[in-house]
C-alpha cells in the first residue's frame, strides 16, 4: 500500500517545473532569430532585477518583447486545456474527452467571435469590454458542453460512443456557422484558422496576462478541492453517492470551472486542439489516475506541451509559422485513434 | 489492533442495547413514472420491517417485485413517497452524503473502473467520506484499509489490479472497500450474481462473521433461495411491489406460499439444524 503524500505530490510537480523550465529555455533560444544562451541569460537576469532598459540590442527585445510573452501565453493556454480535458474526463467518465473533441473549443470560439461582434455596438467600461471576449467563450463552452451532454444521454445515461459523435457534429455544426460568420463579415476578427485551429501569435496587453492567470488559479484550484471527489465519480455517480461524495456540487463546480478554463484558453489562442486528451493521458500513464496528482501534473504537463508544440509551429518552416493547433493536432488524433481502437479492443 | 476491533465503529452515538432497534422500515411507499402526469410504472407498497445490529435480511423475490427499489430506498439514494427509514433514529434520506456514508455502505452488483486501480487504493476509496477533499490518507486510514481487506480474506490481493483478478477476488475486494467505510448497516444487491457456488459460499460465511462480529446490521437483496434460508435471520418476501411477508426463514418458506410467489413448483424440507431448504421440481 502507498498512498499519495504531500511530499510526493510536491517532488512530482517540482520534476515537471525543472522540465518547464528547460522547454522555456530552448523556446526563448529558437526562432527565426537565433540568440545565443550567454545573451539569453544575460538579459532575462537584467529582466529579473528590472534594469529592462539596458536591453538594447535587437536579440534581447525580441527575446523579452516577443517571445516570452507568447510562451507564457502558452503556458497558460496549455495549462488550462489540459486541466479542463481532465475535468471533462472524470466529468463524463469518458477517457476521450477533451475540449476540442467534444466541440466546446469551437462553442468557445463562436461565443468569443459573438461578443467581439456584439462589443462596438454596446456601451461598457473599457475594462469591462476587454473581458466581453472571454465571457462569450466562457458562455460559449458551457452551452456547448450542456448540448453534447444532453445529445449523448440515452435512456437517462450518458453512453460514451453518441457522446463522442454528439461532440464531433457539434464541433463540426458550430466550426461551419463560424466559417459562414467569418466570410460574410469584414476581415477585422482575426482569420477562421486562428479560431478553428489556434495560435499564439497574436500579442495582447498587460492587462490580459493578469487576467488569464487569475483567472486560470481560481478555476483551477476550484476543480482542485474537487480532486478525491473526481476519483470516486469516475466510478459512476451512483456509487461515488454512495461513498461519500456530493455529486450535484462536484458536477456543477467542475461544469463551470471546466468551461471557464477552456473559454480562458480559446478567448486568447483560438481552438487549440487535443492538448486535453493527449497531456492527461500521458500524465495518467507516468503518475498513475489520482487526481490529486494528475489535475496539477496535467496543467504543468500542459503548459510543457504547448510551449513546445508553439516552438516547433515557429520554428519547423521559419520565417513562415504554421499554427500551434495544426502541431497538436498531428500528435493527437493518430493518439486519439490509438485509445478509441484500445477501448473497442 | 486486532482486525475487527479496527473495523468496529467509534460511534460517538449512544451505547444501546444490542437488543435494540438500528434498522427501521416505516410503511415506506414507491412509485417510478416515466413522467409526473402519468400513472406510475411501478409502485411498492408500504412496506415494514426491523432490524438489529448483528441481524442479516434477506429480501427474496421474482424479478420486477421491488426489491432494488426498497434497498435503494433504505441506501437513501430515493426519498420514499410516503413512510420513512430510520437508521439508529435518523432519517436515512435526509442525512448529507457524507454522514451517510459514514453510516451506510453499499456493494453494487457490478463496480465498473475507467482506469485502471490497484485494490488497496479501491478500498481506500471507502475512508473517503471520513477525509476532507484534500487531505491525505492518514495512517488510520491505511491501518482500517489493511484490515478491512484481511477480514475478506484478501490481505494479498493488495497490490494486485483491479482488473486482473477473478470475479470472486473482485467481490471480496469491494466487500472490503464497504467494511472500510466502517458502516452501521450494510446493504448488499445480489452480492452472489456472477460467483461460482464455493465463491458464494465463502461470500455468505465472511459476511455472517462479520455481522457478528462487528456488529452491522445487513440487508442483502438475493435471488438464491436456499442461500438466503441458511444464512438470513430474516426474509422480507416481496411480489410486484407488495411485501407479502416478514419473518424468520421457517416461518416464510412454505411450499404453497413459495409456489405462489415463484410460479414455480416447489419442494420445501426442513434441514437438520431447523433451517429450510428449497428444491426445485421439475413442471414436466
Amino acid at each position: 500500500m502507498r498512498p499519495l503524500t504531500l511530499r510526493r505530490l510536491l517532488l512530482q510537480c517540482l520534476l515537471l517545473v525543472v522540465i518547464l523550465f528547460v522547454v522555456v529555455v530552448v523556446a526563448l533560444k529558437f526562432g527565426a532569430v537565433p540568440v545565443s544562451l550567454y545573451a539569453l541569460g544575460r538579459d532575462l537576469l537584467r529582466v529579473l532585477f528590472g534594469q529592462s532598459s539596458q536591453i538594447s540590442t535587437d536579440y534581447g527585445l525580441i527575446v523579452v518583447n516577443i517571445r516570452l510573452p507568447r510562451i507564457l501565453l502558452g503556458i497558460i493556454v496549455g495549462a488550462a486545456l489540459s486541466v479542463a480535458g481532465t475535468s471533462f474526463q472524470a466529468l463524463l467518465r469518458n477517457p476521450l474527452a477533451d475540449p476540442y473533441v467534444l466541440g466546446v473549443s469551437s462553442g468557445a470560439s463562436l461565443g468569443a467571435i459573438l461578443a467581439l461582434i456584439a462589443e462596438p455596438h454596446l456601451t461598457v467600461p473599457p475594462l469591462f469590454a476587454a473581458l466581453l471576449t472571454p465571457l462569450g467563450a466562457f458562455l460559449g463552452a458551457a452551452a456547448t458542453i450542456a448540448a453534447v451532454y444532453f445529445l449523448g444521454r440515452r435512456e437517462g445515461q450518458i453512453d460514451s460512443t453518441t457522446l463522442l459523435l454528439g461532440g464531433v457534429i457539434t464541433g463540426s455544426f458550430i466550426s461551419a456557422i463560424i466559417m459562414f460568420l467569418m466570410s460574410t463579415l469584414s476581415g477585422s476578427l482575426r482569420g477562421v484558422s486562428f479560431w478553428l485551429m489556434g495560435d499564439l501569435s497574436t500579442p495582447l496587453q498587460k492587462s490580459i496576462y493578469w487576467f488569464l492567470g487569475i483567472g486560470f488559479v481560481v478555476a483551477a484550484g476550484a476543480i482542485y478541492t474537487t480532486a478525491s471527489d473526481l476519483n470516486l465519480l469516475l466510478a459512476g455517480e451512483k456509487e461515488a453517492m454512495h461513498l461519500g461524495v456530493d455529486v450535484p456540487r462536484v458536477r456543477l463546480v467542475v461544469y463551470i470551472a471546466a468551461s471557464f478554463l477552456t473559454g480562458l484558453a480559446v478567448s486568447v489562442s483560438g481552438a487549440v486542439g487535443y492538448v486535453g486528451l493527449i497531456v492527461p493521458h500521458v500524465m495518467r500513464f507516468i503518475f498513475g489516475s489520482d487526481h490529486r496528482t494528475l489535475l496539477p501534473t496535467a496543467a504543468i504537463g500542459g503548459a510543457i506541451a504547448v510551449v513546445m508544440a508553439d516552438t516547433l509551429a515557429r520554428t519547423v518552416v521559419a520565417p513562415t509559422e504554421v499554427s500551434v493547433g495544426a502541431v497538436t493536432a498531428v500528435v493527437g488524433a493518430p493518439l486519439f485513434i490509438y485509445l478509441l481502437r484500445r477501448r473497442l479492443a | 489492533m486486532s482486525g475487527s476491533s479496527a473495523l468496529a465503529r467509534n460511534s460517538s452515538e449512544p451505547a444501546r442495547a444490542s437488543g435494540d432497534v438500528r434498522l427501521s422500515v416505516e410503511q415506506v411507499s414507491y412509485a417510478y413514472s416515466a413522467n409526473p402526469a402519468q400513472a406510475p410504472l411501478f409502485t411498492l407498497e408500504a412496506t415494514s420491517f426491523q432490524a438489529k445490529p448483528g441481524e442479516i435480511v434477506a429480501v427474496l423475490g421474482p424479478n420486477a417485485s421491488g426489491k432494488s427499489t426498497l434497498l435503494k430506498l433504505i441506501s437513501g439514494a430515493l426519498a420514499p413517497l410516503s413512510g420513512r427509514i430510520l437508521l439508529n433514529g435518523f432519517v436515512t434520506h435526509s442525512l448529507t452524503p457524507r454522514t451517510r456514508a459514514q453510516r451506510i455502505a453499499v456493494v453494487q452488483q457490478e463496480s465498473t473502473l475507467l482506469f485502471p486501480a490497484r485494490a488497496w487504493e479501491f478500498v481506500l476509496q471507502g475512508r473517503h467520506a471520513y477525509g476532507r477533499s484534500l487531505r491525505f490518507e492518514s495512517q488510520d486510514d491505511i491501518l482500517i484499509a489493511k484490515n478491512a481487506l484481511a477480514q475478506v480474506a484478501a490481505a494479498d490481493l493488495s497490490d494486485r489490479w483491479m482488473d486482473q483478478i477473478s470475479g470472486g477476488e473482485k467481490q471480496r475486494v469491494i466487500l472490503a472497500r464497504a467494511l472500510a467505510q466502517q458502516p452501521l448497516l450494510l446493504l448488499l444487491d445480489e452480492p452472489t450474481l456472477h460467483l461460482d457456488i464455493a465463491a458464494q459460499i465463502g461470500l455468505l460465511d465472511s459476511l455472517r462473521r462479520l455481522a457478528a462480529e462487528n456488529r452491522y446490521t445487513v440487508v442483502v437483496v438475493t435471488h438464491e433461495l436456499n442461500l438466503a434460508a441458511e444464512y438470513a435471520d430474516q426474509v422480507v418476501l416481496m411480489q410486484r411491489g407488495r411485501c407479502l411477508r416478514v419473518g424468520p426463514p421457517a416461518s416464510i418458506y412454505q411450499r404453497e406460499l413459495l409456489e405462489q410467489v415463484f410460479q414455480t413448483p416447489l419442494a420445501v424440507e426442513l434441514g437438520s439444524h431447523g433451517r429450510p431448504r428449497v428444491t426445485i421440481l421439475s413442471s414436466a
